[in-house]
This record gives structure tokens, C-alpha cells and sequence, in this order.
């Protein structure tokens, strides 16, 4: 498993810089929130953190289809699920690797864009601990859409109708734990999202991929 | 041997359910009209709301159908998934067009009732949201359906999103409540609350167009189900020509 | 007009809406059930 993780994560560094697309992508959605709705500083500190979490959403959108897609075309895949780790294992650890390479730089790269939000100061601590909870949850269950499409050609559209609908529920208390007063009740319904999607979602995507390899 | 899975063969399914169909149409066209015609032209005007409360006769039947095509497609996949009978996937995916329209017909008639009760087309109150969030849902697994060649795959992956989409869709509807305070009021069926709110001359008819929404869910979904198998056929037949 | 006129508006709306969505799901199930029953009809 580590061995899985390790290679996507490299992958990810050397692909033309997927992930640094990724994080270029949020920053321009964060960018255009101003130019869209003008740029009053208490309009936009007021709607940062919906801004930030939507902008996450998004940016995690895009890569999801790098997921299973190189490995489906060369081969890869089949020798992955025809190797002695169970396919479960396999979807585990894509889905980790995934949020270490989309995920965790999101995270990290909200809190810089959410100064140009004029994210109120107060709102840092909870805006990046909700991020980190919640992004996980996110890599989960876009490793099932990508598992569900991974037969289409030029999925990528329907794709994303599949997958932001079951964001919505991480999308709500991931704003919720920053904007609501008791922040931390928030955060454990995010964090129990999160965990449900890592432990449940792992052995739906293996089912759906033994099926797309069948 | 009078089981009920003898009915997933799909030449038994279809020669048994062409005998009913004639007479569930009869059924349930009159069911509905009766409950329609008999809430619309016959039942008392509100005394506060007027006229505008004989929308209920299509809101809450077609609202309680839409999830329950929902559910119906959810048993429908598992039984796919675990007994693999095909007829049972073709329903599944027979129902989805039905409870589209169902949830269109919940909203647009929301809608309407909304303007003059809460001054407003639309808010953002829980139920009008988790019906918006059913309605993308129920656009994802008709569009899985379509982009699929392979109809047993199609099948199986549809079978999961309905059954992902169903935990989701329930986390939501509890997330929502987080989210917003709530213009609905509580649910008037006796069934459910255990007293009756609503008068006798007001529920029966509302009882009539519930049970002709449901007969009619029952009939197009045979309906739909029977295309299903038939275009199956020709898919078949097609790929042996050639 | 028809004794309509005592109805609000959007009773009518609301109807006009509901029937016109009831007639098109109804209306598109059987044709397209005529038209698979047809074209089977024609390979068989």
C-alpha cells in the first residue's frame, strides 16, 4: 500500500505539475470571486469562507479523473487489481495519495488566498482545520466517481454531475465549522463524514471497479 | 413454486403484466381524476388561504411520490446487485424519468403555493433544497444510465450510485437542517402524526389522489419497464444480424 | 368564464403546471412503448 502511495505521489510531482495546477486553479477561482461580485471588503470577508470551501470543491473536481484514468489506459490497473492486495487496499490507498497531492496542498494554500478574501483574522484556525477534516472526505468519494466513470471516454462532465451532489453534505458543515458559533460540534459532523467515507466508500468504489475491469 | 422471483424472467414478466395493463390504466386514470376533479371543483375554500389551498391535491401527492421512486429504485438495485434478475434493473431504470417528473410536479406547484403563503417563489428551507439535491441526483443516475454501451455494467454502476447516493442524500437532508430554519409545516397525514388536523372534506379527496398518484407510478413503471425489455429484444435481435 | 373565475390565479397556475408535467411523462411513456412495440414487431 505504501508502495502505491509513494508511486502516485511521485507521479503526481512529475506529470507537468499536476498539483501545481491544482493549487493555480483555486487561486484563480478565488481571484474571480472580487471581480464578480465587486470588491467591498465586507461583502467579501462575509462570503470567504463559502468562497474558500466552493473553491476547494472545484479545484478537487479537476483532478479527480487523473485518479484511476493513466493506470486504466497502460495497463496498470489490471495488474493492480490482479495483484495479491485486495482491491479495497488499492482504492485506500489511491484515495490517500490523492488528498496528499490535492487535499493537503488546498489546505495549506486557503489560508494565504483567504487573506485576499479579507477572511476575518478569527476565522484562520477553523477555516484550515475544517479544510483538513473535511478534504479527505472529498478524495474518498471522488475516487468513487472516478471509479464509476473510469470506462466512459471523456467523462469528465458527467463526472462531476455524479460527484457534487454527495459533496453537498461535506460542502455545508465544512462552512458551518467555520461560521457557526460552536465550531466544534461542526467539526465532529464533518469529521464524522469523513471517517464514513474512508471506511465505507473504499469497499463501493472496489465493487464498481471489479465491475469496470470485468 | 409460486414465488415471487418467477416474474424476473422477463418473458414471464412480460406476458403476466400485459394482462393487467389495460385495467390499471382504467384504475388509476380514474383514481387520480377522481381525487383531482372532486379536490379541485367539489372541496370548500380555505378560510385563510382561499382557493390556493387545492393545490395541495398535486403538491403532496407528487412530493411523497418522488422519494418514493427514489426507495423503489433503491430496492430495485439491490435486488439487482444481490439477485441479478434483469427485469429488476430495467425498472430501476424505468422509475428515474417518472420521479423526475414527480419532483418537478412537487416543485412547480410549490412554487406557485409559495408566492402567496411564505411571498416568495423560492427559499432555500430544507424540504425545497433536499428536493433540489433529489432532483440532480435522479439527472447523475439518468446520465450514468445513458453514457454507459455495456447495459450489464451500466447496470451494476447505476445499482451503486443509487445506493452511494441514497446514504448521501440522507446525510444531506439532515445537513440542510443545520443550514436553515424551515417555512414547511409538519406533515398533517393522520398516519404520521397520529391525530388528524386536516378535515374529512379535505383528506379524502387528498386520500383519492394519493392512491391515483401511486397507481399511476405503478402503471408507467410497467409501462416503461415493458419498453425496457422490448428495446433490449431489438438490441439483441440487432446484434445477432449482423 | 366556466366558473373558473372564483379560483385564484394560481390554483390554476399550479394546475395548468401539474397536468401539463402528469400529460408529458404519460404521453412519452406510451409512445415510446408504440414505438419499441412496433419496431420489435418489424425484426420479429
Amino acid at each position: 500500500m505504501w508502495a502505491i502511495i509513494q508511486r502516485d505521489i511521485s507521479l503526481a510531482f512529475a506529470q507537468g505539475g499536476g498539483l501545481l495546477l491544482t493549487v493555480a486553479f483555486f487561486l484563480i477561482l478565488v481571484v474571480f470571486v472580487p471581480f464578480g461580485i465587486g470588491p467591498a471588503p465586507t461583502l467579501l470577508s462575509k462570503i470567504a469562507p463559502g468562497m474558500l470551501w466552493i473553491g476547494a470543491l472545484l479545484a478537487t473536481l479537476l483532478s479527480l479523473d487523473r485518479i484511476f484514468q493513466l493506470d486504466f489506459e497502460d495497463g496498470t490497473l489490471d495488474a493492480l487489481a490482479t495483484a495479491p492486495i485486495p482491491l479495497t487496499g488499492l482504492v485506500t490507498a489511491k484515495a490517500l495519495a490523492h488528498w496528499i497531492t490535492t487535499g493537503l496542498p488546498l489546505t495549506l494554500a486557503a489560508l494565504p488566498l483567504g487573506f485576499l478574501l479579507f477572511l476575518p483574522n478569527g476565522q484562520y484556525m477553523w477555516l484550515f482545520l475544517s479544510l483538513l477534516i473535511g478534504t479527505p472526505a472529498l478524495s474518498f468519494i471522488g475516487t468513487f466517481g472516478a471509479a464509476l466513470t473510469l470506462s466512459i471516454k471523456r467523462g469528465g462532465l458527467l463526472l462531476s454531475l455524479l460527484v457534487l451532489p454527495l459533496f453537498v453534505p461535506t460542502l455545508l458543515f465544512g462552512v458551518q465549522a467555520i461560521i457557526h458559533p460552536d465550531h466544534t460540534i461542526m467539526l465532529a459532523l464533518l469529521a464524522v463524514i469523513s471517517l464514513l467515507s474512508a471506511a465505507v466508500l473504499p469497499f463501493v468504489t472496489a465493487l464498481a471497479l471489479r465491475a469496470g475491469l470485468r | 413454486m409460486a414465488s415471487i422471483w418467477q416474474y424476473a424472467n422477463p418473458a414471464k414478466f412480460m406476458a403476466t403484466t400485459a394482462r393487467f395493463m389495460g385495467p390499471l390504466w382504467v384504475l388509476s386514470i380514474a383514481t387520480l381524476a377522481t381525487g383531482l376533479i372532486w379536490g379541485f371543483f367539489f372541496t370548500p375554500d380555505d378560510f385563510k388561504q382561499g382557493s390556493t389551498v387545492k393545490i395541495i391535491y398535486l403538491h403532496v401527492p407528487s412530493a411523497m411520490m418522488a422519494i418514493n421512486a427514489w426507495i423503489m429504485m433503491l430496492v430495485a438495485s439491490l435486488i439487482w446487485l444481490i439477485r441479478r434478475h434483469h427485469v429488476s434493473a430495467l425498472a430501476a431504470k424505468a422509475a428515474a424519468p417518472i420521479g423526475v417528473t414527480f419532483t418537478l410536479i412537487a416543485m412547480a406547484t410549490g412554487a406557485v403555493w409559495g408566492k402567496p403563503m411564505w411571498g416568495t417563489y423560492w427559499a432555500w428551507d430544507p424540504r425545497l433544497t433536499s428536493f433540489m439535491i433529489l432532483l440532480i441526483f435522479y439527472f447523475g443516475y439518468i446520465a450514468l444510465w445513458e453514457a454507459l454501451e455495456d447495459k450489464d455494467l451500466a447496470a451494476d454502476l447505476t445499482s451503486i450510485l443509487c445506493m452511494v447516493g441514497s446514504v448521501f442524500a440522507l446525510l444531506s437532508r439532515y445537513a440542510v437542517q443545520f443550514w436553515s430554519q424551515g417555512l414547511h409545516q409538519g406533515t398533517s397525514i393522520p398516519l404520521v402524526t397520529g391525530e388528524r388536523q386536516v378535515d374529512d372534506v379535505f383528506f379524502i379527496p387528498l386520500l383519492f389522489a394519493m392512491g391515483g398518484f401511486i397507481l399511476l407510478f405503478i402503471t408507467l413503471l410497467l409501462l416503461r419497464t415493458r419498453t425496457a425489455i422490448r428495446l433490449r429484444r431489438i438490441q439483441a435481435l440487432k446484434a445477432k444480424e449482423t | 368564464m366556466y366558473g373558473l373565475d372564483k379560483y385564484a390565479p394560481d390554483v390554476l397556475l399550479a394546475y395548468a403546471l401539474g397536468m401539463a408535467l402528469l400529460a408529458a411523462i404519460i404521453l412519452g411513456s406510451v409512445i415510446q412503448s408504440k414505438r419499441a412495440k412496433k419496431r420489435l414487431e418489424d425484426l420479429e
